[in-house]
């Protein structure tokens, strides 16, 4: 029992990661980010590339190399995401909502096929992993891995939501979210704060992209895909746009299926996760924290 | 300190202003009235950036700001109060205060501001901590008004502050204009209610169809015969 909510509050945390650069964006351009999941997918490989530079790392060193290759991924990550919001979906800000939405799918395509261009199409191994030793805690056997890469994870959440709710920059935000034109009457430059959220975003993904090549050692190129929509379907859960509410639906998904493998059996697990999306999206589509989302809109 | 000449904006098919030029002073209150569609919501947005015009131009304070990027017009000290207020209704209304001083990087010259605006309007004070849009009209107007204070405004652009605003309230809007402006502000202040802003302007334009029609000293609107009769409801 215990063993299963670790497990899915291990998963969840990632899927929370993800999840929160596609609800940001949603929050301030009311844009679906398909091209969000493959972000994740570009940190890894970014992060894969980083470390076959620097060449072979000792297991005692694992975890301080981690933590830097981390660091550089994320500003990778960020600055493509930067770039994505830039060339595909700037132009588009007053088109058609359905047209932004068609583009995302594109670039989503684009930096899939894009990366078995670049990188090949066979899975790569990972230069790095997180083994070693584990401990018991009330029952559940957890590594010391898995609380190394929750912990990253719960930091770069709550200095998120210390940013957000916090900061002149995250008040800038969310004045965006609810009104642009406004917000440029107040002398914020829309456009770059549009940018920052991006940037933002992505680096969270890229950072948990990383985290999962060193846990499970191994990346391809369509591994932002499913995780992509597990980020969207943990944003719906807990409310799109809501930062607070993104976080508990990444927790809330991985402890779904962490229980709903456990007693259906693992071939149900992405079954599971897509049945409570659409659950959630005909009977409560505004989330679990998702009041504030519907004064929004 | 704003001057706008030969202005021209279209919006696809419409010619919404057709070669409108005006002028404000320093520490002036100028009116902009006419009809419902005459141009009045165009001319502050093709003031403030929000509109880009097909012809003429915009200068403030020797800066040509003709189509500039609305938040570089606001850094340049001319400030846009939109038409409805605008307030961002589930932030706070402290946090739409601190907003308005997004452009000041010394927080302790922010925290001043908005101490200066709860002096002048003491009901945001008791609301400071509540959402915007849980206020009434009139606390919205006046939050408005203050957001755009705390920017440090040289010059206000506003828009229709009496909408929907019961007399009393309207009274005591038109009064904080007068008080903003006594202490160096100027205003281009946009009405339908020609009684309201005639009363604290010292000059005042009417347009009709995108073109100015009259102009003249506030008190000689308030006399002209044409005037009574379209905007002041009298016969």
């Amino acid at each position: 029992m215990t063993q299963l909510i670790w497990n899915g509050l291990f998963v969840g945390s990632f899927y929370a990661l993800v999840a929160l650069g596609y609800s940001m964006v949603y929050g301030i351009i009311k844009l679906l980010n398909f091209a969000h999941g493959d972000l994740y997918m570009l940190g890894a490989f970014a992060g894969f590339a980083i470390l076959g530079a620097v060449g072979g790392v000792s297991s005692s060193m694992a975890l301080p190399v981690l933590l830097a290759v981390l660091v550089v991924t994320m500003a990778v990550t960020g600055l493509a995401g930067v770039a994505l919001e830039r060339i595909a979906y700037r132009p588009l800000r007053r088109a058609p909502r359905l047209s932004l939405l068609i583009t995302a799918v594109g670039a989503s395509f684009a930096l899939e096929y894009g990366m078995r261009a670049a990188a090949g199409a066979d899975p790569r191994v990972y230069p790095l992993r997180l083994g070693g030793s584990s401990l018991e805690v009330a029952g559940a056997r957890l590594t010391l891995a898995q609380l190394v890469l929750v912990g990253v994870a719960v930091v770069l959440m709550i200095g998120l939501n210390l940013l957000v709710t916090r900061t002149r920059e995250g008040r800038a935000m969310r004045a965006i979210a609810l009104d642009p034109t406004t917000s440029s009457l107040m002398g914020i430059d829309v456009n770059a704060v549009i940018s920052r959220t991006f940037f933002i975003g992505s680096a969270l993904a890229g950072a948990a992209g990383v985290m999962a090549g060193a846990y499970y050692g191994k990346i391809d190129f369509l591994m932002g895909f499913l995780i992509g929509l597990k980020a969207f379907t943990a944003a719906v859960i807990g409310g799109i746009g809501n930062i607070p509410g993104t976080m508990l639906g990444g927790l809330v998904l991985g402890l779904l299926e962490s229980f709903g493998t456990f007693w259906l059996g693992g071939e149900w697990r992405d079954v599971f996760a897509f049945g409570v999306l659409i659950l959630f999206l005909t009977v409560r589509p505004t989330g679990l924290l998702g009041e504030r989302v519907t004064e929004r809109v | 300190m704003l001057e706008i000449s030969g202005l021209d904006v279209h919006y696809g098919g419409v010619h919404a202003l057709r070669g409108l030029s005006l002028t404000v002073g320093p520490g002036e209150i100028v009116a902009l009235l006419g009809n419902n569609g005459a141009g009045k919501t165009t001319t502050l947005a093709a003031a403030s950036g929000l509109v880009r015009p097909s012809g003429g131009t915009v200068v403030f304070d020797g800066h040509d700001v003709t189509g500039g990027r609305p938040h570089r017009v606001t850094a340049l000290g001319l400030v846009h109060v939109p038409e409805g207020r605008r307030v961002f209704s589930t932030l706070t209304v402290h946090e739409n205060l601190q907003l308005g001083g997004y452009l000041v990087r010394d927080q302790a010259e922010v925290r001043k501001r908005i101490d200066r605006v709860y002096e002048l309007l003491p009901r945001l004070a008791e609301r400071r901590a509540q959402q915007g849009g849980t206020l009434s009209g009139g606390e919205q107007q006046m939050l408005a008004i203050g957001r755009a204070l705390v920017t440090g405004p040289r010059m206000l652009l506003l828009d229709e502050p009496s909408m929907g605003l019961a007399p009393l309230v309207v009274a005591s809007v038109m009064e904080l204009i007068a008080q903003i402006n006594a202490e160096g502000t100027a205003v281009l202040l946009v009405e339908q209610n020609a009684t309201a802003a005639l009363g604290i302007a010292h000059r005042g334009y009417v347009i009709e169809n995108g073109e100015r029609v009259l102009d003249g000293p506030a008190a000689e609107l308030r006399d002209d015969p044409r005037v009574v009769e379209a905007y002041l409801g009298g016969v």
